[in-house]
């Protein structure tokens, strides 16, 4: 296996259904006279999975065979999570974790929101459009908590950032 | 790396999996820190160390409400909050260490400096008090931080640029988090009108201080200003509440957060911030 498809097969340590490269993470696999260069970028910037990250990558490429291995940390550009693969995208909904929509484009100054917005969301037990937002923060940064108005579920939705 | 059920990963030896104790990974690890031509090191160094500074001391501050927030979902949101300043601590405490040349981690600069080195502004130290007042502290310092980092995005320090894209995406979570309670408890009854009232004009004294720039600032500190005057306004409003005319708190001939001189509490708040890295200093655990 070539180093950018060992690299590509490391999954996330909280949502383990998903890769790295699902979630936007893995940025860039070069190889070059046997040494590995692997560029990662945190999601959020306190997000505590990203030593367990470094870890995993540098584990699956040292036991596949390539011992000189360096994972770097990208912050630019910013991760958005439109980075998100189709594939990722797919694995999140299965697990019961509505995934994102579009990420919001900024020009000019960020305005403030007063109220929650216009819900989307699409609920991932019973595709109802009928959800409401009950915190924006959830069990990870980069989960909102919501409920599903007409199956009464409660689900994760990552958030659009 | 994957294993099969959790006590296995638990106990794997020399582990540096876990997210907390002393230890960790260079953030910045295998970025370029290099200072640009034409950047006095050591001014950038001193910049950061205050915004970093700012995030470190205000999460802790955010920490403490860990068990005592009025409901769950709100406990949720603030240990959240306060785990995206202490990411931006982290980098920003590690972006100093290589600007000045010391080579100092961001545990040497949050666990081992005296107060008087610390280089946060006094509004983000401030703790206790009601819900009201963590609303009215993490409104005005998420706006001011929001506003402040649009301006540093583009920074001539890349490095600082990157740290403050990325912090804009937070803290305009926080910013609305805040904001968003602001007006529930300020159009809401007598009561939490009066204490969200309260929270604000106890605060007011300490927001001068984030305006005034300091000889070794590094940007204008005076520039989010009107972003911040315009999204204070805006919340006031609907919140029914009013803009408080209260001066400013003065400092000690005139020295201020900045200058290291801090306020009655935040020798407590140290001391507990340190005491685990000051009684075992070389321990990784």
């Amino acid at each position: 296996m070539t180093a950018a498809a060992v690299a590509a097969t490391v999954t996330d340590p909280e949502l383990p259904m998903l890769t790295l490269a699902d979630l936007g993470v893995l940025r860039s696999v070069s190889e070059s006279g046997g040494r590995v260069v692997v560029a990662i970028t945190p999601t959020y910037t306190g997000c505590p999975a990203m030593d367990t990250m470094r870890d995993d990558l540098e584990h699956a490429l040292v036991s596949a065979g390539y011992p000189d291995v360096e994972i770097r940390t990208q912050l630019s550009p910013a991760w958005t999570s439109d980075w998100i693969s189709a594939s990722g995208r797919r694995k999140l909904a299965a697990a019961g974790i509505a995934p994102p929509g579009a990420a919001p484009r900024r020009s000019g100054p960020i305005p403030l929101t007063l109220s929650a917005p216009v819900s989307r969301v699409l609920c991932p037990h019973c595709g109802s459009a009928d959800t409401e937002e009950q915190s924006r923060f959830g069990a990870t940064a980069c989960k909102a908590l919501r409920r599903c108005r007409a199956c009464l579920e409660p689900f994760e939705h990552v958030k659009e950032i | 790396m994957s294993f099969d059920n959790v006590y296995e990963a638990i106990t794997e030896e020399n582990d540096a999996r876990w997210a907390f104790g002393t230890g960790f990974e260079d953030p910045l690890s295998g970025m370029d820190t290099s200072v640009p031509s034409g950047v006095d090191g050591a001014r950038l160094a001193a910049y950061c160390l205050m915004l970093g500074d700012d995030a470190l001391i205000f999460s802790h501050r955010l920490q403490e409400w860990c068990t005592n927030a009025p409901e769950l979902e709100d406990e949720v949101a603030i240990a959240n909050i306060a785990l995206d300043l202490l990411g931006q601590a982290r980098l920003l405490l590690a972006r100093a260490g290589k600007a000045d040349g010391s080579s100092r981690t961001e545990d040497s600069f949050a666990f081992l400096r005296a107060e008087n080195e610390f280089r946060n502004v006094r509004l983000a130290e401030l703790g206790g008090g009601h819900f009201g007042h963590l609303i009215a502290r993490l409104f005005v310092f998420s706006t001011w931080r929001l506003a402040l980092f649009q301006q540093l995005e583009s920074s001539v320090d890349p490095v600082l640029a990157a740290i403050a894209d990325k912090g804009v995406k937070e803290l305009t979570y926080h910013r609305d988090y805040a904001a968003q309670w602001l007006v529930r408890l300020g159009d809401g009854t007598p009561l939490s009108h009066s204490r969200m009232q309260e929270g604000l004009d106890e605060l007011w004294p300490y927001v001068g201080e984030l305006f005034r720039t300091h000889p070794t600032e590094f940007v204008d500190a005076a520039l989010p200003r009107p972003e911040f005057d315009a999204v204070l306004d805006q919340a006031l409003a609907a919140a029914t509440l009013v803009r408080p005319s209260s001066g400013e708190l003065a400092g000690v001939s005139g020295r201020t957060g900045r200058d290291g001189v801090h306020t009655e509490s935040f020798g407590y708040l140290l001391a507990e911030l340190q005491s685990v890295a000051r009684a075992m200093p070389d321990a990784k655990w």
